[in-house]
């Protein structure tokens, strides 16, 4: 392997790694402060209990999000050294202001841990949203940066310099709003899919009729409306997504569609595997005019093939498969939400069938597993660009040699850091039952945030 | 001219932060590990009471010293990210553990004494390997050729003057946590934790003081360019060396109020004083170079327009964070429920 092609594994095994924390650590303090929210307005005790188990596991996941978001922002120096002298100049503000998010994340998150028992209650959901607040925050700014690489603003280019340099016109670069909005909004999807995942299975071992089972079952129902509401949100936001990539870097729509000529009436192709030779999808659905519709809100729009483009300007074709499997899991959990929250409202069942509690089961996974296709699918395609049309991945990269051995050790702390945080997560939770917390919670006096084992 | 001084007072400014604030932190960490088995003493749970709650405040502050390297020096970056490949990756990976083991050993009751014994060992390393950014930026080991900048690691790692200051740095760790902790176990009321801590910081600052003239010494002969600019202000020096005397003093005074010797309070103020002016002679020794002797704040320099921005930037988010931080501080450092742990029950 060239050293490129190891820089790369080892900063996307960053990633990969990091986003799986990252992204829950948006999208569970917007379920915990659902739930604080939901206490002090029915003064529901497990509701409490609710948001004391979540946020414990919270601050686990933070004991690994926070070292791998640390690598993630130091790596970027190491290995992209030639990327981070340009946004260093151009686009430093990002970085800078999500420091901010950082630092009031970290303050109010140890308040709302370790202070819990001392504050006022309305001090405690103010913590909450700061912390709900910090976290945004830091995917927002740090999605930024990935936006700028896509529709670079913000500075020009005379003779190979860079000049004309505004940080503000960068920061504010056309896809800003689209992407970091479909970052957020897919984070408060995961958020809600992870617990749904836990309350099911939970549900699915408990006795129907014990507390425990209601417990969960409250928790799943919260969960499926948080869902159903932000992955319903997120579709229509990937939706303008694509239209953004239409009008900003037709190679990588074509490559997610695997359209080879420019056309109107363009059809949009699901599943397939993209051929290069015969330029054309294989195995594929294939639905006439979809794409065109898609991209312009109307069947003539005209959308570019990537014969339109130089061939070593093409993005990767295997990317049409990522993109699909996105889109798929999105249109999956909508509907098993949306078919949840029918059942239970509209045909007042008491119970789901047990291949939907599966389903639901399933459903966290999946939605990290979107998130992975996504980044994927938005960083690769990118290739061969870090910044799109100007700066090549192969001039972006460190000088160095022998990475071979960084990025064997990194995958081996990233291998412990996942099977301790599973082992103590599962250690923990075993240990503190609900029951346990639940009784907690009856007794007056007994603290709760800062009781551990 | 007057935007590089002042980015490069912020960036200095953000390393003496960081530094005061890691030794602490990791500091901390060694000690927690350092008492666990002498539960009565305890020393350890002081340690922890500290270190629950800042550890992930600090840690935003080495994020956010990379930041402030990227964002106001981008040139300098490029060179550092270069020639830290490997000093940098080791940092982050032992950084992820121990962060990661830290938080894990407050939730696992029952694995609490091995994981805050990797921990705790992985967090001591760390200022060895921070510290090493120094001497790497001195320029001897680092070969400028056609555009391509290497680091010789083996000439690193045999030069006394890379030795001097990793030992520096894990004495003076060790020094200012002990006072710290110290001076909070004072506060917390835990009298043996005092004693203890008290003792290692009697024991231990001397040490670091040693270390702080071994690197005198060795740095004369490796980089001398740096010894004798530090030289012009041995006034600065003399004065940094008094206010290490007066933190000794400050343990050594029988108390007024109390049976106990000593004034920590002083003591940490002093020593803290101490090591501003000595990182301030450092510091100024140090310019205009980034990197000995190719890569200066000059030709590091950001875009004018990206600075005053980013300045700006600076301004408002620590006005605005400004009140948290005293909230944080009044709930963590200065609230006697906090330090004496009172249960308080949940209303
Ligand atoms: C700061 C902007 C930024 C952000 C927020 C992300 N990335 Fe990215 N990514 C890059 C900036 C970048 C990059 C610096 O531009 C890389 C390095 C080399 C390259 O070509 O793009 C890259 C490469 C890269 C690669 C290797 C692609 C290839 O070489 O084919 C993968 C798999 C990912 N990233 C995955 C992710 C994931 C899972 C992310 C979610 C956290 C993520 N990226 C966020
Ligand atoms: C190259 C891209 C990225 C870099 C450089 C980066 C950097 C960081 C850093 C340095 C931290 C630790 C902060 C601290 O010390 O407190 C962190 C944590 C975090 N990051 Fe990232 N990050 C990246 C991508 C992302 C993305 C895409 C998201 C959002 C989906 C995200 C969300 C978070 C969150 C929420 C935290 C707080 C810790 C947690 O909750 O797990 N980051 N990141
Ligand atoms: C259901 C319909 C969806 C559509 C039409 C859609 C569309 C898109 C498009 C076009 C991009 C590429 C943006 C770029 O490269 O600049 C993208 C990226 C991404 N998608 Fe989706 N998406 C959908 C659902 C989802 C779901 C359900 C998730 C996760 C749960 C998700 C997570 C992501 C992520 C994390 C990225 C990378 C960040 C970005 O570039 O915006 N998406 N999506």
């Amino acid at each position: 392997m060239s050293d490129l092609v190891i820089a790369r594994s080892l900063f996307g095994t960053t990633m990969g790694f990091h986003i799986i924390f990252a992204t829950i650590g948006v999208g569970l303090p917007f379920m915990i402060l659902t739930a604080e929210l939901i206490y002090q307005k029915t003064k529901d005790i497990e509701y409490v209990v609710m948001a004391k188990r979540w946020t414990k596991a919270f601050a686990v996941l933070l004991g690994v999000g926070i070292p791998t978001g640390t690598i993630a922002g130091v790596q970027l120096s190491l290995l992209w050294p030639g990327f981070m002298e340009v946004i260093g100049r151009v686009m430093p503000l990002p970085f800078q202001i999500e420091i901010y998010a950082f630092f009031i994340e970290a303050l109010f998150m140890s308040i709302y841990v370790y202070a819990a028992e001392r504050i006022a209650p309305w001090m405690r959901i103010t913590s909450l949203v700061l912390v709900a607040i910090g976290a945004m925050g830091s995917a927002v700014l740090i999605t930024n940066v990935h936006a700028f690489e896509g529709t670079p603003a913000g500075f020009n280019i005379v003779n190979g310099k860079i000049v004309d340099i505004d940080p503000w016109a960068a920061f504010f670069n056309p896809s800003f709003f689209v992407t970091a909005g479909h970052v957020a909004l897919s984070a408060y999807t995961t958020g809600a899919f992870i617990v749904a995942t836990v309350s099911a299975y939970k549900m699915l071992k408990a006795e129907g009729t014990s507390r425990v089972y209601h417990f969960h079952q409250k928790a799943l129902l919260l969960s499926l409306v948080v869902g159903g509401i932000f992955s319903l949100l997120t579709a229509l936001n990937g939706h303008e997504s694509a239209q953004y990539l239409h009008k900003y870097q037709p190679e990588k729509l074509a490559a997610a569609e695997g359209l080879f000529e420019t056309q109107s009436h363009a059809p949009l192709t699901i599943g397939g595997l993209t051929d290069r030779e015969t330029q054309e999808v294989k195995y594929g659905l294939e639905i006439p005019w979809a794409l065109s519709f898609l991209a312009g809100n109307s069947f003539d729009t005209v959308v570019k093939g990537l014969n339109d483009f130089p061939e070593p300007y093409w993005p990767p074709l295997f990317v049409h498969t990522l993109f699909n499997a996105m889109v798929g899991v999105g249109s999956l959990l909508i509907l098993i939400s949306f078919l949840g929250l029918a059942l239970r409202k509209v045909f007042k069942k008491d119970t789901f069938p047990k291949w939907l509690m599966w389903l639901y089961v399933a459903s966290g996974p999946l939605a990290v597993l979107g998130i992975e296709f996504g980044w994927i699918f938005a960083c690769t395609g990118r290739q061969p660009w870090t910044i799109y049309r100007i700066l090549s991945t192969a001039d972006s990269v460190t000088t160095s040699k022998n990475l071979g051995i960084l990025f064997a050790l990194f995958a081996l702390v990233y291998a412990i850091l996942a099977f301790s945080v599973l082992f103590v997560l599962r250690y923990y939770f075993k240990k503190n039952s609900v029951v346990d917390d639940l009784n907690r919670a009856d007794q007056k006096g007994v603290p709760l945030f800062s009781s551990n084992s | 001219m007057l935007d590089v001084y002042l980015a490069v007072t912020v960036l200095w400014g953000f390393v003496f932060i960081y530094a005061v604030m890691a030794t602490m932190d990791f500091g901390a960490g060694f000690w927690s590990m350092f008492y666990i088995n002498r539960e009565k003493t305890k020393a350890t749970n002081i340690a922890n009471r500290y270190l629950s709650p800042t550890w992930e405040v600090t840690n935003t502050f080495i994020v956010a010293l990379v930041v402030a390297v990227y964002s106001l020096f981008p040139r300098g970056a490029y060179t550092l990210g270069t020639i830290l490949l490997i000093p940098g990756s080791l940092i982050l990976l032992l950084l992820s553990i121990r962060s990661a083991f830290l938080v894990f050993s407050n939730i696992a009751d029952e694995y609490k004494k091995p994981l805050t014994y990797i921990s705790g060992i992985c967090g001591i390393l760390i200022p060895g390997l921070l510290i090493s950014v120094l001497p790497i930026t001195h320029g001897e080991y680092v070969n400028f050729s056609n555009n391509r900048q290497t680091l010789d690691l083996a000439g690193l790692f045999s030069s006394p003057n890379e030795y001097a200051f990793f030992g520096f740095a894990i004495s003076s760790t060790l020094f200012l946590s002990s006072l710290l902790l110290a001076d909070y176990s004072k506060a917390s009321e835990e009298f043996d934790a005092y004693n203890a801590y008290r003792r290692d910081a009697l024991f231990i600052g001397p040490i670091s003081l040693l270390m702080a003239f071994l690197i005198m010494i060795t740095l004369k002969s490796e980089a001398a360019w740096i010894y004798n600019k530090m030289m012009n202000d041995l006034p600065f020096l003399y004065l940094s060396l008094a206010f290490f005397l007066i933190g000794g003093l400050g343990l050594l005074l029988p108390s007024t109020k109390s049976k106990i010797k000593g004034w920590p309070r002083l003591s940490v103020i002093a020593i803290t004083i101490q090591y501003l002016l000595a990182s301030y002679v450092y510091g100024k020794a140090h310019l205009p170079y980034i990197v000995y002797p190719k890569v200066t704040i000059h030709s590091a320099f950001t875009d004018p327009n990206s600075f005053r921005a980013i300045f700006i930037t600076y301004i408002v988010g620590f006005a605005i964070l400004f009140p948290g931080f005293i909230y944080f501080w009044s709930l963590f450092m200065n609230d006697k429920r906090y330090l004496k742990q009172i249960k308080l029950g949940r209303k």
